[in-house]
Formats: C-alpha cells, structure tokens, sequence
C-alpha cells in the first residue's frame, strides 16, 4: 500500500478539522479558544511530522550517530507553541472582559445585546 | 489522539479543559516519539500545565456551562468536511512520512546537521539554530510574548486598593492553614522545580531545553506556591512592578547583545565577535540570550497568571459586597 505512507498528514487533517469544527459550529467563546489550540496543535505535529527521518535520532550531535532528524521545523515549533500561549492567554483575556462586559460570552447572546443597543 | 480530542464537544467546559490538558501530553508524547524532544519538552509544562490552568481560571470567571446551540450544526460540518476532503487530496503529492529525500531535508538543513559543530560547537542543533543561525526570529518571538504580555496587562490590571489588603489578609491565611499537607509538600517540591528550570536553562545547548522551557518551568513553580499560599502572600514575595520590569529586561538584553556583536564589526546577533575565539564567542552569545528568553518568558506567564487571578480575586470580593 504505497497510500499508507501518508497517514500522518491525515491525522492531521482530522485534528485540524475537528478544530475548525468546534471554532465555527460553538457559540461559547472559551469552547472556540479550546478549539483554535486543537487546530494550532495540528499545525505542530504536521511541521514536526514533516521533519522525522527514519532511521535518524533527535537532533542532538553524538559520536557515532550519522542520521538525524531535521532540526529546522523544530526551532519554529518550539517558538511557536510558547508566542501560541501567550495568544492563548490574550483571547482568554478579551473573553473576560466581554463577559463583564456583556454578562455573557455565547455569541448569540452578545449579538442580541448589540442590536438591541442600535 | 483522536479518541481525546472527540470528547471535546461536551458541554461542561471544566471537562473540557482537562480533556485539552491530555489531548496536550497525548501530543507531546507524539513529539517524542518523531525525535523533537525539545518541541515535547515545552509542549508538556505549556499545553498540559499552564494553558489549562489559565483556562480554568478564566472559566471561573466566564461561567461554567455551555449552552446548546441552537441553529442546527449542518452547514458547519458540510463545510468541515469539504475543507478535509481537499487537505487530505492535497496531501496525495506530499512526500511520504520519514522519507529522507523529501524537499524539507534539502536546503539549509543539511548545512546546520553537518556544520554546526564547527561553525557554533553547541551539541544540541536546535539550540544552535534557535539561539545563533535564526536569532533574529527568535528575537522577533520573544517581542511577540511580551507584547501578549502587555496585551492582556492593559485588559485585566485592576487598580488595588491599599486598605482592603489587611483586612482579607488574615481571613485568607486560616482559610489555607487547612491543607496543612499540601503547603508542606510544595514547599518542598518549589526549590526542586526551581533548579530543575536553572538546569534546563543553562543546559540547553547540551541537551534538551534552553530559555523557553526554563521560563515556563520557573513560571509553574511560582504559579504553584501562588495557588498554594495564597494571591496575597505570594504578591508580596515577587513584586508586581519587578516582574514587569524583568520582563522588559529580558527583551532589551536580547536587543542589546545584538548591539553589542554590532558595535564589535560583526552582524546583529552575530556572536563569533563577542570574543576572540568565534566559538567562544557563539557560546557566550548563546547562553546570555537564553537568558533574556527566559527571563521574558517567565515574567511574561506570571503576568498573565496574577493579572487573570486579581480580576478574579476583585470580581469575587465585589460579589462578597453584593450579597452582604
């Protein structure tokens, strides 16, 4: 099954859309946030997955050792799920805020209240 | 993986929240095992330890609950599911997993595994290009942590008046006399998970870790003696205004060292300069950047963690108030 050898993009692919369900279908602010992490987290493991080399090792020069796996994606990723907390942590932020301000943080509530206002 | 992220659509979100701190190990784990251990390592304290955390402290302040959508979910799952068909028919021409001639293993790659000996003499490659061949991005990273920082500085610091603090101050400290063993036990443990960050900090080019992970770790060793001791307590044992200005200190460092390798006739952020040995000189580089890293990203968590904890902490003294 020459196909087989695709399969870690479609994990990928489910994760991401399992995601992007949760973010487009949930009117819950919070419920959306947990959702773009999952998405972001697909986005991570496809770049990781991109740069495994069988038979190669982490990326850490030993004697001996000829074969390693790609540092590169692992630089960007690394960085990236740090800067992706601290983004996490900003939209937690506003939802906070919209809720105080609001008293809700379902989006349907929250466009009720703003048209009600116009 | 895919068991964990299904059960994500309940709807109490305290389930949620652990569900997406496992779904976070469950990946690290994954990252483990495709050889990106430090990828794994900051995925572990990040995606398992503090989001969730942050998480659950903003649901105490948002609600518990979800309520049922009420349009119905077709068009959202017909959309879904069109979006994957194509991804997956877009990935019939990706170069299969662990394919050694694939296009991402040509290009600059070869040149950091088979140089960077020479060129950095830093063991751990992904140190090398995180701290040395790519320290302008990272530099640009850490500026976007701060940023986040300050973003949700200005959304959540609440103005604390002086007076209020004694009074609740006593009535906080019998309410954690009760977890007696807990207290003692995370005074135990708080030194251990300090060093253990220091380790993972000036280890780095060895092994896995380096600034990121190191803030992270010393950020949740903080957050615990917090959560444990008390909001107060441990306000008075790390200074608000301190941690904000380590966390700019740490990004002006950075900055810094860039001018520095400059003014030496050498590039920004080029460390070979910095002394009269290039290697020296990158190992130098290396480990004083790490140490801004580290020093933005752990003021930065604790920012965002004390800030969403004061909000809380004056929401529920405002409905203390109501009630009497």
């Amino acid at each position: 099954m020459m196909l087989m050898g695709l399969y870690n993009y479609w994990i990928v692919v489910v994760l991401m859309m399992i995601g992007f369900y949760i973010v487009i279908a949930h009117g819950n602010l919070i419920k959306k946030i947990v959702g773009l992490t999952i998405f972001q987290t697909s986005v991570f493991i496809f770049y990781i997955s991109t740069a495994k080399v069988d038979g190669g090792t982490a990326p850490i020069l030993v004697e001996g050792i000829n074969q390693y796996s790609n540092p590169l994606p692992h630089v960007l990723i690394l960085t990236a799920i740090v800067v992706g907390i601290a983004t996490t942590a900003l939209g937690l932020a506003l939802a906070v805020r919209i809720k105080e301000a609001y008293g809700s943080i379902e989006e349907q509530e929250i466009q009720k209240k703003d048209n009600q206002s116009c | 993986m895919g068991i964990a992220v299904a059960i994500v659509r309940m709807k109490d979100l305290v389930a949620v929240i652990m569900l997406a701190g496992i779904y976070g190990l469950l990946s690290a784990s994954f990252f483990v095992a495709m050889d990106a251990v430090d990828v794994a390592f900051t995925e572990a304290s990040v995606g398992a330890g503090i989001s969730s955390l942050l998480m659950l402290v903003a649901i105490t302040m948002t609600g518990r609950s979800e309520h049922p959508t009420r349009h119905k979910p077709v068009l959202a799952l017909v959309v879904v599911v069109i979006t994957g068909a194509l991804l997956i028919y877009g990935t019939l021409d990706m170069p299969y997993f662990g394919s050694a001639d694939a296009p991402i293993h040509g290009h600059v790659a070869p040149r950091y595994i088979n140089d960077s000996m020479q060129e950095i003499g830093v063991p751990n490659i992904v140190t090398s290009v995180l701290a040395s061949y790519r320290a302008f991005d990272t530099f640009g990273e850490v500026v976007v942590i701060f940023t986040a920082g300050i973003g949700v500085l200005t959304l959540l610091s609440v103005v604390r008046l002086p007076e209020d603090v004694t009074k609740s101050y006593s009535l906080n400290d019998s309410m954690y006399e009760q977890q007696l063993i807990l207290r003692i036990v995370t005074k135990m443990l708080i030194p251990f998970i300090l060093l253990f960050a220091l380790y993972v900090q000036f280890h780095g080019e060895y092994g896995p870790g380096g600034g990121f992970q190191a803030g992270v770790i010393f950020a949740a060793a903080i957050i615990l003696y917090a959560m444990v001791f008390g909001l107060r307590t441990s306000r008075r044992v790390i200074n608000q205004p301190f941690i904000q200005l380590a966390a700019a200190m740490g990004v002006l460092f950075y900055g810094s060292i860039g001018l520095v390798s400059l003014l030496n006739g050498g590039n920004f952020l080029d460390y070979s300069v910095l002394n009269a040995d290039p290697i020296a000189g990158q190992h130098l580089g290396i480990l004083l950047i790490e140490l801004g890293v580290g020093c933005t990203v752990a003021s930065v968590m604790l920012i965002i963690f004390f800030n969403f904890a004061g909000r809380r902490e004056v929401q529920q003294n405002r409905r203390d108030k109501e009630t009497k």
